[in-house]
């Protein structure tokens, strides 16, 4: 009979006759994984020429430690304390207005870019969705880097720099929320014959209202730690003052834009983890 | 009786009940914008100068054609491979940071925790990890950038330094989050049995969280792409710094071949992520 046929070595009668798993087996999608890995790693910090001698070396662990040192006493002059507070509010400024604009734009670009029911021909989706995706494909920091070019340094490039950015990411959350609404309503007045835009206005957007409120204040609180940093390359707020003061050495000044950063990102952490544990309430 | 029609009657179909409260919030939302329009410096109207919109559309004018010449295309893909590979060994370097501090700020694994509350000392210590992560991540890589440019000069040192400190920040922060919200029944049995930490750890916790926490790495080394590429904007090596040395030269060819680059680095970067979540889940 066919079970008195030798068995193979898996399934002998005697658990410890198993021999153990191979290391590579080339069925095994893990083990291939970790190769890629493996090889991914090794080859990185082959190509990088790293200067960990000079990093670990005496010299510039000392100048790392005075660094540190410098930074522990920050600059509390109230003049530039009151700039501070000044550049502050205009990174928090920068950020609601650059939020604001992306919500316009990104819901503007949320119309065409979806379809709204399975008979809508939607031909300016697969365009839009393109556009969308270089908009958000190409971070703040580059765009702020490009708009320089034609409004200068200043807050106004940062600000435009954010919008664009984050109209790309809202549009398409926007996009993918008036796609996955319930079509009941919007059905329901059109085969009444009601007109699209009012079909649009009067159902579908009152039933992602909500969505798009709660997509929009996360984007913002993303956008106030990106605006913190994006005047390094010249779009004002606290990032400009940091690039400014650093660039001079002036390290109790750093000291203190770089507490300025860390409490507002904490403020910021603080009233989105208050406010999400109110609304689940 | 019969009612007199009154020209002044709004017909029913034209009155908002809800007017008093919309006008509020539209009111109230002018107000707060008002003076964000002020402070980000927002005139829109210089950007159609004629001294503004000649330079932007020479600089646009430069896109087109992008330079595709031999020898530049082979710098921009070596400055792509950089990018990823200043990611990956940031990535390395920041699991080496993080997973010692999860193992020891994570309260699962506590062993006085079993009966009652944690006792003091193993309570100061981990509270105290936990917020060094939380300053940790609360930098902006870029701003470590900065400060590491400072101490170790030009190139790809500062940027997998700084990818290395917040990405260990933000790795040690949310590994601990996703251990302590896994079931722990597994692993106080183990516990309660005289097991170690280490073995509790690697026979109970482990096991169950492995899928999530290698996906959220994952995810975390998409990003650590990005922000690579945006380090090099204040000299810390790859695509960046190229992009930064063109634009400041007003190279608009060179300038559009590295957006494109770089778009489909990070479009790349998106879908082999994507897959390698997909594959894990």
């Amino acid at each position: 009979m066919s079970n008195l046929s030798p068995k193979s070595s898996k399934d002998a009668a005697n658990e410890t006759y198993r021999l153990p798993p191979k290391l590579f087996d080339a069925r095994c999608a893990a083990c291939w994984f970790m190769l890629g890995l493996a090889a991914l790693t090794i080859a990185s910090f082959w190509s990088l020429d790293l200067q960990w001698a000079k990093f670990l070396s005496a010299d510039a662990l000392r100048k790392m430690g005075r660094f540190m040192a410098e930074l522990l006493t920050p600059s509390t002059d109230p003049a530039f304390l009151l700039k501070l507070a000044g550049a502050s509010l205009e990174t928090i400024a920068m950020s609601a207005l650059g939020t604001l604009l992306a919500a316009v734009a990104g819901l503007a670009l949320a119309l065409p870019a979806s379809r709204s029911h399975s008979g809508d021909p939607a031909y300016w989706r697969a365009p839009t969705r393109l556009l969308l995706n270089g908009l958000r494909a190409i971070p703040e920091l580059v765009w702020a880097a490009l708009l320089i070019i034609s409004a200068g340094l200043g807050p106004f490039a940062g600000t435009l720099a954010l919008a664009l950015h984050t109209s790309g990411v809202l549009g398409r959350l926007f996009a993918e929320a008036i796609e996955n609404a319930p079509q009941g309503p919007a059905f329901a007045l059109r085969v009444r014959g009601v007109a699209p835009t009012r079909v649009f206005v009067y159902a579908t957007f009152v039933q992602v209202l909500p969505q798009l409120l709660s997509y929009t204040l996360y984007r913002w609180e993303n956008n106030i730690r990106a605006a913190a940093v994006l005047g390094v390359v010249g779009g004002g707020g606290l990032g400009q003052m940091l690039a400014f003061h650093m660039g001079l050495f002036h390290m109790n000044e750093t000291s203190s834009i770089l507490i300025a950063m860390i409490l507002l990102v904490a403020m910021v952490d603080l009233l989105s983890y208050v406010s999400r544990r109110i609304m689940q309430r | 009786m019969s009612h007199p029609v009154s020209a002044t009657i709004v017909p029913p179909q034209l009155r908002d009940p809800a007017w008093i409260t919309r006008v509020f919030w539209l009111l109230a939302a002018a107000v707060l914008l008002a003076p964000a329009l002020v402070i980000t410096e927002f005139k829109p109207w210089t950007l159609f100068e004629p001294a503004t919109i000649k330079s932007t559309k020479r600089f646009i004018g430069d896109f087109f054609p992008p330079k595709i010449e031999a020898e530049f295309l082979l710098m921009v893909m070596r400055e792509a491979w950089r990018t990823v590979a200043i990611a990956t060994v940031g990535m390395v370097l920041a699991l080496i940071i993080a997973i010692p501090l999860t193992f020891i700020s994570t309260s699962a694994i506590s062993i006085s925790a079993l009966s009652g509350r944690m006792h003091a000392l193993p309570f100061v210590l981990r509270q105290a990890i936990r917020w060094l992560l939380i300053v940790l991540r609360s930098v902006p890589e870029l701003v470590w950038a900065l400060v590491f440019v400072r101490v170790v000069g030009l190139g790809p040192t500062a940027g997998v330094l700084a990818i290395a400190l917040t990405y260990g920040g933000m790795l040690g922060k949310v590994y601990g989050e996703i251990l302590e919200s896994d079931e722990t029944h597994a692993t106080h049995a183990l516990l309660r049995n005289g097991a170690g930490r280490l073995q509790a750890f690697f026979y109970g916790l482990l096991p169950q969280s492995a899928p999530e926490l290698t996906s959220y790495t994952v995810y975390r080394w998409e990003c650590a792409i990005r922000s690579s590429a945006v380090l090099g904007f204040v000299g810390a090596g790859g695509l960046g710094q190229q992009m930064d040395n063109s634009m400041k030269m007003f190279l608009g060819a060179e300038v559009a071949t590295m957006l494109i680059a770089f778009m489909l680095l990070v479009a790349l970067a998106d879908q082999a992520s994507a897959w390698l979540r997909k594959m894990l889940a």
